[in-house]
Formats: structure tokens, sequence, C-alpha cells
């Protein structure tokens, strides 16, 4: 079992997608399928964007075993008024200037339900949000 | 076809030195929304857009894209160079509008 930690700090897009691609360094290393891995890496960096754009701080714990790979992503921030709402392409609550940068369309937590086989969301509003998604090879 | 080959054809700038010249391109895609993007351009896509952050390379590192191409004479900053070459992406410059850019790019690469 390989467990990979990070911390994100909300605001900071420069550093947006990094954990993303050292989690994607790690499965290449352990020989991962490729299609498994794009579809690892496009839910962590739409993961790691939601942190960045909604929160305040959040961490990212990446488990590896030789089943799948668990993530699961907290932050301290705003927490999600409506989950389904959440889910539905085009529905967002990014500030215009997330959306000038391309993005806040709405389609982070659809792409993630998609790229994942089980995604739970734990949410509290005022308090900040759980993510767990599980992608088995 | 190659992006370097592609910079000839199409007359591009090339902001990041050598950077992914050598990558293979199949295909193109163009839109300006970044998770569009991450979800559905494929590997070794061209991708027309006019946004020129930093996201834009950490999203063609990560989606193993073959090169950016920014339309209408849009520049990047010197930051988004810097992390390209660092990360081996390409990115690419045109003085043309996406509409136009797009167009020739689809009839060379089918």
């Amino acid at each position: 079992m390989i467990k990979l930690n990070y911390t994100i700090e909300g605001g900071d897009f420069s550093r947006a997608g990094y954990a993303s691609s050292q989690v994607k360094k790690n499965l290449k290393q352990l020989g991962v399928d490729q299609k498994i891995i794009k579809n690892i890496v496009v839910a962590l960096y739409e993961a790691e964007v939601n942190i960045v754009a909604h929160a305040q701080k959040g961490n990212i714990e990446v488990l590896i075993s030789p089943t799948g790979v668990k993530m699961i992503v907290s932050d301290q921030g705003p927490g999600i008024v409506d989950v389904g709402q959440a889910m539905q392409v085009g529905f967002s609550t990014a500030s215009e200037k997330v959306r000038q940068m391309g993005f806040g369309a709405g389609m982070g937590l659809p792409n993630i339900k998609r790229n994942v086989d089980r995604l739970d969301i734990e949410t509290k509003v005022g308090k900040g949000t759980t993510l767990t998604m599980i992608k088995d090879f | 076809m190659k992006v370097t080959e592609l910079v000839e054809k199409l007359q591009l700038k090339v902001f990041t030195a050598s950077a992914g010249l050598e990558n293979e391109i199949t295909g193109g895609y163009v839109s300006d929304l970044l998770s569009d993007v991450m979800g559905h351009a494929a590997e070794g896509n061209a991708w027309l857009t006019l946004q020129n952050h930093l996201n834009v390379v950490a999203i063609a590192s990560l989606r193993e894209l073959a090169c950016v191409i920014l339309v209408k004479n849009i520049e990047p900053p010197a930051d988004v160079i810097q992390k390209a070459i660092a990360e081996d992406v390409a990115i690419l410059g045109s003085s043309e509008q996406t509409f136009e850019l797009a167009g020739k790019l689809y009839s060379i690469l089918t």
C-alpha cells in the first residue's frame, strides 16, 4: 500500500495540478493501465481545482493498493448547499475571476463522477466538504 | 504529424524553445473551458485556446496533449513559458482567429 498526502491552499491556482501530476507519476511507475491513470488524473485534478476555487484549504490523501486507488479529498470551505444541483452539468457557484480563467463551467463534479467507480460526498455548509473517490484497477 | 511540422505548415510562433516539438499530433481540440478539455480532449491533441495561464500548462501536461496553440496573437506570460518548458509542453501562437485556424488544422490532419 502506498500512501500519498498533499496540502492544498485555497486560491493558489499556480499549484493546482501538482498533486495530480505526482499521483500520475507514481501510477505510471507502478505500471497501471493508461486509461485508468487518465480517469484518476481527471478526477483528482477536478477535486484539486475545486479546493483552490472554493475553499480556504484542503488535504488530499491517496491510497494506492494492488486492487485500486482511494482518494480522500477534504477541505475547509463553504460546503455544498445542494449536492444534487452541484452534480448537474452547468451548475456552478464559482466567482467571476475563476470563470474568466475557464473554470467554473459546472463540469467539475460531473467529470469526477464519470471517471471513478465510486464517489461519496460528505458536506456541511459553512464547514467543508470531503470527497471519497474510488477507482478500481 | 509532428508538432514541428505543424509549426511550419501553419507558420506558428514557438514560445517554448524546443519543448514538445517532437510530439506526435493525433487530432485537435478547441475549447476555452478547462474542465471540458480535461474531461474530453484526447492524448496527442493540439489544443486551440485563448486561455494563457498556468493551468493551461497543467492540463496539457496531465492529459498529454501534443501542444497548445494560442489564437489571435495571444502571448503566454513568462511564468507560463517557464513552466511549459519545464514540463516539456509546446506552446505555439497564431495570428489567426480560432475558426480559421481550426479549419486549417482540420484539413491538415484529416
